[in-house]
């Protein structure tokens, strides 16, 4: 396909079509190991990276394999680039590979790596492929840090702890304290508070389509400007 | 002389909302004076405040979803969901944990689901239980009961409220606690040695029991509910605790008195169980329901970490009343059972 719309498809990543709190895929990860900023911004990393590998090599074989046998090859493909990065990762960050643990080898059966990869790396072009990738991943990953930082400053009051994980030990004062003596909100870190935020992104998200729309909708009501005389009889006093 | 003229039905019904909400409060009554004759007036500080910020997050909901405000702040909802929050909540709170539980209260449990009525799980227990699992030890610290200490005056229990870093108070182990701790002694040396256990199930909680208890008894009189949850509950209870008494070995749950008598059971049994939003409708699956609740209530307090049983097992069975309606549909006049 060479009409590719690198706007549309930013535009589908980022918002109309965001993997996590639009078409909902993912939500393991996405649910588990958002506690704190680190480990939303690792994961994401880890995600974005995957779906451009396994999108850049999926477009490129996508006429060789047969339909037949394409998913196999395809969950080939994500597992082998999970593999790189996990070695990655256990090379350039342990502590945090440690941290997000059995959720870095799950990246091969998160569905949107799959599902970009059969709905669109296998129709589309390289370049278009590994872009859709990039922003996809983007998006996810986007969600994952909003997420995190929500649950990291509601539960426990602070911002970017332990950033020194990933960013080497020039990070480790990042963290921003915003209250002392906070009693640590443990609902906002555990598994529920997880639900309840993702919930809440997904209903801001709506308020804000909803009232874009209305707007959109009030415009095009606009009333045709000129007006429209009545035909009359006899005189009018 | 002006006559009105209706036409029949001439029978009217008195049971609107805002009357029935009223009766609930007006039954709460008791167990709150015993409440704060047992351990001061930390409760009705919690109360007070308790009322306010529900008052003021029930205003902020009805507001952003376009509710007429006046109307359904009238009609006494949040302050039953506010009154039952703050009599389950530790005296002596700080201002914020109240605040943060009543606001989790209203607007997640209760208008997030759609407002009074819509609400599957119950609001007030709902809060209770996002306190529990968030600030454990705040929620466990309960103030030794009248007779086993001093209590704090009223200025100490408005600045317990509000200034919490300038207080300095004096928690116990409810006993509750001490049954679950208690590993090597028999009942009748552990009663005699913990002057906690009272007379039959602990110092002042007995009491706040049976003042509860009769708050209830007034409101199954008054035909606010059916007696079959609050019963089949008790009575579980009360089963549960007879098979694994034990003979009052070291190894025993506590006696079914006990059990009866403490903690939160009668407050859960007539104003937490029967409320009629979350729970079982038709009368047998209300029978399953209120069974349900007292057997779990045995088995997380005698196996749980968590003080007491009755929110969880409260949170549980609203996830599992839709499914009791669905098998406990009664025959209607005419057709066969389950046709």
């Amino acid at each position: 396909m060479s009409d590719v719309s690198y706007r549309e498809l930013s535009l589908n990543g980022l918002w109309k079509n965001n993997p996590a709190i639009v078409q909902l895929l993912g939500l393991c990860p996405l649910l588990a190991v958002t506690g704190t900023v680190v480990n939303a911004i690792g994961l994401a990393a880890a995600t974005t990276l995957v779906l451009v590998c396994s999108n850049t090599s999926v477009s490129i074989i996508r006429n060789i394999v047969s339909d037949a046998i394409r998913l196999p090859a395809f969950v080939m493909i994500i597992a082998s680039a999970v593999t790189c990065i996990e070695l990655l990762m256990q090379a350039f960050a342990y502590e945090l590979y440690e941290i997000l643990g059995i959720f870095l080898p799950l990246i091969t059966t998160n569905c949107v790596i799959l599902g970009r990869a059969d709905g669109f790396a296998s129709r589309n072009g390289v370049v278009p492929a590994a872009y859709d990738g990039l922003i996809m991943g983007a998006g996810f990953g986007l969600v994952l840090v909003l997420l995190g930082a929500l649950r990291e400053l509601l539960g426990t009051g602070a911002l970017f702890a332990n950033m020194d994980l990933l960013f080497g030990s020039d990070a480790a004062h990042w963290k921003i304290t915003l209250v002392n003596d906070y009693p640590n909100f443990l609902l906002a870190i555990l598994p529920p508070g997880a639900f309840i935020f993702t919930g809440l992104i997904i209903a801001g998200k709506n308020l804000i389509d909803a009232n874009i729309k209305r707007r959109r909708d009030a415009l095009k009501a606009r009333p045709v400007k000129g007006s429209k005389r009545v035909r009359v009889t006899g005189h009018i006093s | 002389m002006a006559l009105l003229r209706v036409t029949s039905p001439h029978a009217h019904g008195p049971a609107s909302t805002p009357r029935v909400m009223q009766k609930v409060l007006l039954a709460t009554v008791p167990g709150i004076i015993a409440l704060t004759h047992f351990f001061g007036f930390g409760i009705l500080v919690n109360l007070v405040w308790a009322c306010i910020v529900a008052l003021a997050c029930e205003a902020l909901a009805l507001a952003l979803r376009r509710r007429p405000i006046g109307f359904y702040l009238r009609d006494c909802s949040a302050l039953v969901t506010a009154t039952l929050l703050a009599v389950a909540l530790p005296p002596y709170s700080p201002w914020w944990l109240i605040a943060v539980g009543v606001a989790c209260a209203i607007l997640l449990a209760k208008h997030l689901y759609g407002g009074l009525g819509y609400n599957p799980f119950n609001p007030a227990m709902a809060g209770y239980v996002i306190l529990l699992i968030s600030f454990p030890v705040q929620m466990t610290a309960w103030a030794p009961p009248r007779g086993l200490g001093q209590l704090p005056g009223f200025m100490e229990a408005l600045q317990a409220c509000f200034w919490p870093p300038g207080y300095d108070g004096v928690t116990m182990a409810t006993p509750l606690d001490l049954m679950k701790q208690n590993t090597g002694l028999l009942m009748t040396d552990l009663y005699a040695q913990t002057p906690q256990f009272g007379r039959w199930a602990g110092l002042g909680w007995e009491w706040v029991n049976i003042a509860f208890l009769a708050g209830g008894a007034w409101l199954l009189y008054q035909r606010i509910f059916t007696w079959h949850a609050p019963l089949a509950m008790l009575a579980s209870l009360t089963l549960f605790a007879a098979i694994f008494y034990d003979g009052g070995s070291s190894a025993s749950g506590g006696s079914p008195l006990f059990h009866l008598l403490s903690g939160a059971t009668m407050f859960g049994a007539f104003f937490i169980v029967t409320d009629p939003v979350t729970s079982a409708v038709s009368v047998r699956g209300r029978l399953v329901y209120g069974a349900m609740i007292g057997a779990l209530v045995y088995i997380i307090r005698v196996r749980g970490n968590y003080p007491d049983a009755v929110a969880f097992a409260v949170l549980i069975m609203n996830f599992a009343a839709p499914f009791i309606d669905n098998y406990t549909r009664p025959r209607t006049y005419g057709h066969k059972a389950g046709g």
